[in-house]
């Protein structure tokens, strides 16, 4: 099985880099959370797969022998809910970007970085969106 | 005599207690601002004490829960942890008091003090923990915090600045836990105490050096060392006055933290390839840094691409990794920190009594502020490392560490971007303080004389940290020692394991 | 959002959800289940009640910000921490007591405080995506 968890995070990792590096603030989210989800998938890698019994201790005994690794399970969980929380934040601030910047194109995006060749860039720019006064 | 569960419970126990309490009272900012400045003296306070009970040499070490390592999650302070801590506390105050003003109400509207809390809660554990996928818990604590008050005004410059940040942090931070992933994959254990002795034993030392490299470039980014330091010139000078000066002081030495650590204690078996790729890192970093700042004219954008230059000479001493470098690099974070921190305070003082952070619609401040011009030229002068300031003593010992190490071109490019910083401040300097004040400044300069609480807020942590400047320059002998101890300390790595694990080896238990 | 079968169907949900999620918070000791997953269950069944009614809606049901709630979910998590200290153990060491047959335990307390923190900080998001 191995070598085909393998693979499948390589390709994760692959279209994620190749949806990050687009223009398209979407896309880019969409990336990030591939990307979550292949590291999520090489933590599980990490801990070996193959072992079919759950780490449960059963009742009247005090120890089991061999078990699942039950740690991968913690990490990706604790990893789970906090690129959950960090996607949710991303979406809502692309989502306000939107609004306020009328567009969904990094490169159009240049309110921090303005170019040099247009100083007053904030005030030239035809306004996509009202400003809330 | 306090014992260690406590002293390392304490600096995280103060600002999480700061987060809950402020989320608790959103609605009422007065309350928070209470609340948040206690949080902040208590961080302090603790701090003072953990660094009391580690500074003559001692390693604190803490199970949390009780698990023993390393199946649990450990806190430990050595002595750089403790005085990365101590530092934090102190940011934590000045920043804190300073941020009271300026748009303070704005600002607590849009959930300031939770997150401000929130940021050194992050900072803090990010410090102490000894426990790798904790470390990674804590950078995601620090970053959602950060991105958070980045944010925080909600122009279209902060958007288009946090889409950026976000990015860039958050793709690092998923090479971060890929990079855990593989260390655990090798080693079965988390805990960095026992992958100090873990790793030297694999078999595949390949693997361990491009675990070691994924790591670097994680961390890399955090601390923005070049060419991974993109996300921070275009956003740290969209942040309001405060909340800059706690990221310039706090979130890429975090980074540099971590590469200190991860390169002196897990990953120190392969230096002969390791060292030369971050020298070379280092000096393109603080080239470009200081390049950067060169061609820019807004205040803040000049002092955020000087963090970048600086970041190189911290990794220099990584680089070269004796002794003297190590500690070299621990003095040059601490007086960076403190530098850094303040310059950004400065700046924003300079808009509140100037009217602006762009160097062209500003002037004549030496005439109308001598005081302020002075606390200008104390951190600005370190900065550039003019004698006898702290930052002439910490490239002095980094510079020296290079040379005894025959790294002549790495301490010749140290040399020539001090000088380049010194054409940056001069440039501040110039334009700021000392050509003729341009066209209706003086409404500004009005506004500053007439609000004297302000003022006062914005001035006592300015004074405060200059004065720590000039301490740790004119009596650096204390606060050197300190460093070069604890950079032996890092590099005699049993202090530490044997502190969490105890003597026996559980590498030798080992089938 | 604002579908008729939603509207009509959230009525059940929220108490079954509400109730549902308790049950799992305290069987999380012993079986699977816990805080983190009770909150959820809450979470979701709170955010089906909101969806077709608005943030108006959510607030009421509420009475107090999302903020708040998970001000008060970190605060009881960090106070279940701190009696371990005054032991002179480590942070977060677990105490019990027995009064009567009937286990107490500072868990419990980190367990309602995760429960919290969970439904404060989903329905904080649901409340800016409500704002639209």
């Amino acid at each position: 099985m191995e070598p085909a968890f393998a693979l499948a995070f390589g390709v994760m990792v692959a279209v994620a880099a190749y949806l990050v590096m687009s223009r398209n603030v979407l896309r880019i989210v969409l990336g990030l959370l591939v990307l979550s989800n292949a590291a999520n998938l090489s933590i599980l890698l990490a801990g070996r797969i193959g072992e079919r019994t759950p780490p449960l201790v059963a009742d009247g005994d005090t120890f089991i022998a061999t078990s699942a690794n039950p740690l991968p399970q913690a990490l990706i969980l604790t990893a789970i809910v906090i690129s959950f929380s960090l996607v949710a934040f991303t979406v809502v601030l692309f989502e306000s970007a939107h609004r306020r910047l009328g567009t969904l194109d990094t490169e159009a995006m240049r309110e921090a970085e303005p170019r040099d060749d247009e100083p007053a860039q904030a005030a030239k720019r035809p306004k996509l969106v009202e400003e809330p006064a | 005599m306090m014992n260690a569960h406590l002293l390392l419970t304490l600096p995280i126990a103060f600002p999480l207690a700061g987060v809950a309490l402020c989320a608790m009272l959103w609605a009422k900012p007065g309350a928070q601002r209470i609340v948040s400045l206690i949080a902040s003296f208590g961080l302090l306070l603790s701090s003072i004490a953990l660094l009391a009970a580690v500074h003559d040499g001692t390693v604190l070490a803490t199970q949390f829960g009780a698990w023993p390592a390393p199946f649990g999650i450990s806190f430990v302070a050595d002595m750089f942890s403790a005085a990365m801590v101590l530092i934090t506390g102190l940011m934590a105050v000045a920043v804190g008091v300073y941020g009271l003003v300026g748009d303070a109400k704005a600002r607590e509207q849009a959930f300031y003090h939770p997150l401000y809390q929130g940021l050194l809660l992050g900072v803090t554990g990010a410090f102490l923990t000894g426990d790798i996928f904790n470390l990674y818990v804590w950078f995601e604590v620090m970053l959602i915090s950060s991105f958070g008050l980045l944010v925080l005004g909600g122009t279209r410059a902060q958007l288009d600045a946090g889409i950026k940040y976000v990015t860039l942090n958050l793709v690092a931070t998923t090479l971060f836990l890929m990079a855990v992933a593989f260390t655990y994959g090798m080693t079965g254990t988390l805990n960095m105490a026992d992958l100090s002795r873990v790793l030297p034993t694999l078999e595949n030392q390949g693997l361990v050096t491009t675990v070691a490299i994924l790591f670097l470039v994680a961390f890399g980014s955090k601390a923005a060392v070049f060419p991974l330091f993109f996300w921070l010139p275009a956003a740290y000078h969209t942040a309001s006055a405060p909340v800059v000066a706690i990221f310039a002081a706090l979130l890429t030495k975090v980074g540099v933290y971590a590469i200190i650590r991860s390169f002196t204690l897990l990953f120190d078996g392969d230096a002969g390839f390791t060292g030369p790729i971050i020298g070379a890192v280092a000096a393109l970093t603080m080239v470009t840094g200081v390049l950067g700042a060169a061609a820019h004219f807004d205040i803040r954008r000049i002092l955020s691409f000087h963090i970048i230059s600086q970041i190189g000479y911290m990794l220099l001493g990584v680089a070269i990794a004796t002794p003297l470098a190590i500690g070299g690099a621990i003095l040059y974070v601490i007086h960076h920190i403190v530098v850094k921190a303040n310059l950004f305070l400065i700046a924003g003082a300079i808009k509140a009594a100037g009217g602006s952070f762009e160097l062209k619609e500003v002037g004549g401040l030496y005439r109308q502020l001598p005081f302020l011009s002075v606390l200008f030229l104390i951190p600005a002068l370190s900065l550039a490392g003019l004698p006898p300031l702290s930052g002439f003593w910490s490239k002095f010992v980094v510079i020296k560490a290079s040379l005894d190490a025959g790294h002549v071109v790495l301490a010749a490019t140290g040399l020539v971007v001090g000088v380049l910083t010194l054409y940056s401040m001069l440039k501040i300097w110039n334009e700021a303080f000392w050509k003729a004040a341009p066209e209706g400044a003086e409404a500004a300069l009005k506004s500053w004389r007439n609000d004297g609480a302000t003022r006062v807020a914005m001035l006592v942590p300015i004074v405060t940290l200059a004065a720590i400047t000039l301490t740790i320059g004119l009596f650096a002998e204390p606060f050197a020692d300190y460093s070069m101890r604890a950079g032996e300390q890092l590099l005699e790595k049993s202090a530490y394991t044997d502190a969490v694990l105890g003597p026996r080896s559980l590498a030798e238990a080992r089938p | 959002m604002n579908s008729l079968i939603l509207r009509t169907t959230s009525r059940a949900v929220l108490p079954a959800a509400l109730l549902f999620s308790v049950y799992v918070l305290l069987r999380g000791h012993n079986e699977p289940g816990g805080g983190f997953v009770g909150g959820l269950i809450a979470a979701a069944g709170i955010a089906v009640h909101a969806l077709p009614r608005g943030r108006d809606a959510l607030m009421a049901l509420l009475r107090m910000s999302p903020k708040t709630i998970i001000g008060i979910g970190l605060v009881l998590g960090l106070a279940a921490g701190l009696p371990a200290l005054l032991m002179a153990e480590p942070f977060l060491t677990h105490q019990w007591a027995f009064p009567g047959g009937v286990a107490l335990s500072t868990t419990l307390v980190f367990d309602v405080g995760v429960y919290l923190a969970v439904v404060g900080s989903v329905l904080t998001f649901l409340s800016y995506y409500l704002e639209n």
